[in-house]
């Protein structure tokens, strides 16, 4: 049975050694106690005697080579014999006797990590606590150089040193590439420096007089769902006017022959109308944002967003609304306003809408940022229609115009896709053909 | 700028204050013709004549009481307690009259008048000429509580002590008197303000306060750590009572360590007003547990050399500590 | 230097007011109206006769808790004493801040004390040593009951004044009780004036019961300590005609016919039959100070009653005299 030769731990503190040069070769006889190598740690340099008498037969730490103690250096046994390649129990034969004892001490921490959730963290101090808070710092994220791991205040103020060294990188500004977007969401360009200079003890509303409105379950769909649109979709607001003159006229004569169908003709058939054209035209902006890609809608299923009495709105769809006419979507619009208000939607019925129309126009607004309706890539938002004075060949006319709108998601459509989709729209809009008296 | 010692500079302080000032004498055991058993106030007896500078009686209660009497007169006495270990007698002088007089009397009579005493261990002096007596002390509003670790400071908060209109406790590290060397004014009269402590050595790893002789200690502990990469900031506190809390935790908001080093007992001493205040206000900067390096909690220093090292805290010892709390 | 006929009806009337004063102090103490009061009843004599043989507002005193006819005769008014005892902000020893009887003038040159006894003692040699330093011819009388010469503190004092020949009055007024406990248990001496030579100094006992006779003695020492010839220790002998306070029940540890007793000594008495039998006071004259003592306690006691009491947090100060000029 061959024996092993180990590093020996030579000394209280120290936990490895170089061999710094062999005696024998592979191959040589050696007896017990003659010296077969030297080794160097930080506390003493000595030779290391065999443990037994025989051939060394192999070596397996090189001369040069640092390594813990306890590590196996080489093999003496007789000629031929075969090495273990597992070490076994025989490792535990060579240790001093008192290993184990002082393994049963060092073993037990010097300060006990407190039981609780910051387990894994380590001891938090306060200051390290109120840093972490201060600077909204995932302590999770930064290596514990204290005793025991902790993370010290030393290590959170590297970390964050870090972090700005990141940011402000000290480059000429005309020399920070751009990447090419002047739409970038305000909330990209600034999120980190407003949430910087917000102060961590900011007044909470809770300190002010008031009362607390408890939210609704609608309320709280519709906090949740702008929230996350907003931080998911960098949104991007296009704005066009529509003169609304090709439209009046033709509602002035169309809404006659509807009313006798009972029907209601307001402006909105018209803009999911001019939509469908805009998305006929720029099939990009009827997409939705996925990882894997753009993904482009066949259907072209259009919401509309319903103010509700009791507060709140609720976006009915028309699904495929390209294969309605304008008396079609009119009917629809009608049913599905009556019914919303009612709250007898079926839950089918706002869902799979792939564009949004919403009118904030009703009380005087001229236009506004509306927010996208996940995970659409696109809604229009539609102002007042009031007479304003505009320059037509140059003279000026009085029009009933229309501001319009347009937020998209920029991760899929740029400026020009979107603005060409907007253009169709009020293309469309403007030139709508007279109705047939 | 001379270089002189510690006692020089408390002598110097005394002998131009009672130059300035005709009110001012100075009264204690020995301070005469012997001119202090330390040597305080050598020349200040043939300067001044035997009305000034006053041989006491073999009595501490002595001292202070006539001295308390002499400054509701209008003097202003300098008393010394030839060891700070011999100053109980007066205590009930120091605590029931001193302190409380100008507040008993809603402001009618004030104590003008400052208690030197040399205080600390280290010189072999046993139980009765080593201890450190600050404690018993800063706890009373009142008083003022001024310990210099300096010849500069020692000279500049004398003055300032004498020119106080309150009792002034006024004790001086006597194993420093002429191991601690320092460069003092020729011929300018300044003062040192008592209230304020001091950020005598910069640093970011951690704070230590200590003042006398442990604020020296504490400088030399900085410098050995300091090759070892520990960069200690050293908060000599100078005057105990009142507390300048605000220094404390400036120190500590930059720092989030503190060692607090005193020779006196662990128990009770003034450390633990110092680690209160940081608890109480600094809580919030902390990255490690306050720590205290103290006197042993034995009744006085020993006498036999070996033991009086044992009790006794050192450069050596303060360096330990700092590495220890560098550590954490 | 013998006093005036006019002088000495002035020490008999602040005796007299002294003594209403202090038995108010004890009916309104009865009454519930205050919460403490410590007599000086027995010792008017003693007081009067020593504060008179100092110059008001020159010299010093500094005494102990029984002193009320001694701050009378200084300048102290009923109503200020009332003050203290209703704890009125107004009352000058301590802004309220003490007990009522510890004492403080600083308009009259009287010094603050507080309750430990013979506290006082060496403040009193302090003060005679700055006079001294001073060339002054200013003295300090100070005052003890005769239980607080046990303390060393009066020994350190009395030692201290003797050695630098300062100009200061030892006055011990022997009640003959320290609260409960007698003489004999005090001293093995025959009282503190015997004390006195073992320190090197003149030691004099006195009827503490006769106003006139205490005036002269202390007037001795006065005179040869503005001399320069050095402190005294006067013991004037007198006997607690009251209980030690209001908290205190005297039945306990004395006989009621020792009181009686001794009640024929009562010093008020005395120096009404002195000025009686000397012809200068009557009867007629006597119910007229009678009556204006009654009266002047009385708007005393409603002064007092209708002064303000301090705000709460008024306690937070003075803890310390601000810096003055250091000229």
């Amino acid at each position: 049975m061959p024996v092993k030769v180990i590093m020996p731990k030579l000394g209280e503190s120290v936990v490895e050694g170089t061999v710094t040069a062999w005696l024998k070769k592979e191959g040589q006889v050696i007896e017990e106690y003659e010296a077969l190598l030297e080794v160097n740690t930080d506390k003493v340099d000595t030779e290391v005697p065999s443990p037994a008498s025989g051939t060394l037969l192999k070596i397996l730490v090189p001369e040069g080579e640092t390594v813990e103690a306890g590590t196996i250096l080489a093999w003496i046994g007789s000629p031929g014999e075969a090495i273990p390649d597992d070490d076994g129990d025989s490792q535990h034969d060579h240790e001093p006797h008192e290993r184990p004892d002082s393994e049963s001490i060092t073993d037990e921490p010097l300060i006990k990590r407190p039981a609780g959730r910051d387990e894994d963290l380590g001891y938090i101090s306060p200051v390290v606590a109120r840093l972490a808070r201060e600077k909204n710092i995932d302590l999770a994220k930064i290596k514990g150089t204290g005793m025991d791991g902790r993370i010290t205040k030393k290590d959170i103020l590297n970390h964050i040193k870090e972090q700005k060294g990141q940011a402000e990188v000290d480059v000429p500004i005309w020399e920070t590439p751009a990447d090419g977007d002047l739409f970038r969401p305000t909330e990209m360009v600034f999120a980190k420096s407003l949430a910087e200079s917000t102060p961590a003890t900011a007044a909470k509303p809770e300190a002010l007089p008031g009362e607390t409105l408890a939210l609704t379950p609608i309320r709280k769909r519709i906090a949740a769902h702008m929230v996350e649109s907003k931080q998911s979709a960098p949104h991007v607001t296009t704005v066009m006017e529509a003169d609304m003159g090709a439209v009046s006229s033709h509602r002035q004569v169309a809404q006659a022959k509807a009313g006798q169908q009972e029907i209601h003709l307001t402006f909105t058939p018209y803009f999911l109308s001019a939509i469908i054209s805009g998305l006929k035209a720029v099939p990009l902006a009827n997409s939705s944002w996925t990882n894997e890609g753009i993904r482009l809608h066949k259907q072209i299923n259009l919401g509309m967003a319903v103010a509700l009495p009791s507060g709140g709105l609720i976006v009915p769809v028309i699904k495929n609304a390209d294969e309605r006419s304008l008396t079609g979507l009119a009917r629809q619009v009608n049913d599905f306003a009556l019914r919303a208000r009612a709250g007898k939607l079926q839950p089918d019925e706002v869902q799979g809408g792939t564009f949004t129309l919403t009118n904030h126009g009703t009380k005087g607004s001229l236009f506004a940022t509306p927010v996208i309706n996940q995970p659409q890539s696109g809604i229009l938002g539609t102002g007042i229609i009031q007479k304003r004075p505009v320059v037509i060949n140059d003279a000026i006319a009085i029009r009933p115009m229309v501001y319009l709108s347009y937020t998209f998601d920029h991760r899929v459509l740029d400026g020009a896709s979107a603005d060409a989709f907007l253009a169709q729209v009020v293309h469309t809009l403007e030139n709508w053909p007279a109705a047939i008296e | 700028m001379a270089e002189i010692t510690l006692v020089e500079a408390v002598r110097q302080a005394m002998d131009e204050e009672l130059g300035r000032d005709k009110k001012v004498f100075v009264i204690g055991e020995d301070v005469g013709v012997r001119g202090g058993v330390f040597r305080a106030t050598v020349g200040l007896f043939e300067k001044y004549g035997d009305e000034r500078v006053i041989d006491s009686p073999l009595a501490e209660l002595t001292i202070v009481g006539v001295g308390i009497g002499a400054a509701l007169y209008g003097k202003r006495p300098i008393c010394e307690i030839q060891f700070a270990d011999f100053i109980y007698p007066a205590f009930n002088q120091i605590i029931s009259e001193a302190a409380k007089m100008f507040y008993r009397s809603n402001g009618d009579w004030s104590v003008p008048m400052v208690i030197r005493a040399p205080y600390g261990g280290g010189i072999g002096g046993g139980l009765y000429h080593s201890q450190s007596v600050e404690a018993f002390f800063t706890h009373v509003p009142g008083l003022k509580v001024v310990i210099p670790s300096n010849p500069y400071d020692a000279k500049g908060l004398l003055k300032s002590a004498v020119r106080d209109p309150n009792p002034v406790l006024f004790f001086e590290p006597k194993k420093g008197y002429r191991l601690i060397k320092g460069e003092v004014p020729d011929d300018e009269d300044y003062t040192v303000p008592i209230g304020p402590a001091k950020i005598t050595r910069a640093g970011q790893d951690m704070s230590v306060f200590a003042y006398g002789m442990m604020h020296h200690y504490a400088l030399q502990a900085a410098e050995t750590v300091a090759k070892e990469g520990i960069d200690v900031e050293i908060v000599d506190l100078r005057t105990l009572y009142p507390v300048d809390r605000e220094t404390i935790l400036k120190s500590v908001r930059k720092t989030s360590k503190a060692l607090i080093v005193h020779e006196d007992n662990l128990t009770g001493g003034y450390g633990a007003e110092v680690a209160a205040t940081i608890a109480e206000w600094g809580f919030m900067d902390l990255d490690a547990p306050i720590r205290r390096l103290a006197g042993p909690d034995v009744p006085a220093v020993p006498f036999s050399h070996p033991m009086q090292g044992w009790f006794m805290v050192d450069a050596d010892k303060i360096a330990n500590a700092i590495r220890d709390l560098a550590s954490f | 230097m013998s006093l005036s006929n006019e002088k000495k009806k002035e020490m008999f009337w602040i005796m007299l007011l002294s003594r209403r004063l202090d038995e108010r102090a004890w009916v309104l103490h009865r009454q519930g109206k205050i919460a403490f009061h410590i007599s000086g009843i027995g010792q008017e004599a003693a007081q009067v006769g020593a504060a008179s043989a100092i110059t008001k507002g020159k010299d010093w005193l500094v005494p102990y808790y029984r002193d009320l006819a001694m701050m009378i005769a200084m300048g102290m008014t009923p109503a200020e004493f009332l003050m203290s005892l209703f704890g009125k902000a107004a009352e000058p020893t301590s802004g309220a801040r003490q007990m009522p009887s510890h004492f403080s003038l600083k308009r009259a040159n009287i010094v603050s004390h507080s309750a430990p006894v013979a506290t006082q003692s060496p403040h009193a040699a302090g003060i005679a040593l700055g006079i001294k330093m001073d060339k002054s011819d200013q003295v300090v009388l100070t005052t003890i009951g005769e239980g607080a010469t046990s303390q060393g503190e009066w020994y350190e004092a009395v030692n201290f004044a003797a050695v630098h020949t300062l100009p200061v009055v030892f006055l011990v007024e022997n009640n003959q009780y320290a609260i409960s406990v007698p003489q004999k248990l005090q001293m093995a001496v025959s009282g503190a004036a015997e004390k006195a030579c073992g320190l090197g100094l003149e030691g004099i006992k006195v009827d503490g019961t006769q106003v006139f006779k205490v005036h002269q003695t202390v007037l001795d020492a006065v005179v040869k300590a503005r001399q320069g010839e050095g402190p005294t220790v006067i013991e004037a002998e007198m006997y607690r005609l009251t209980p030690h306070s209001s908290d205190d029940d005297d039945r306990s540890y004395r006989t009621r016919e020792e009181v009686e007793r001794h009640k024929k000594k009562d010093p008020i008495i005395l120096a009404k039959n002195h000025l009686l039998s000397e012809g200068l006071l009557s009867e007629e004259e006597y119910q007229t100070l009678e009556e204006k003592a009654k009266s002047q306690v009385d708007d005393a006691v409603k002064a007092a009653q209708q002064a303000p009491f301090p705000k709460g947090e008024t306690a937070a100060s003075p803890v310390y005299a601000q810096e003055v000029n250091h000229g």
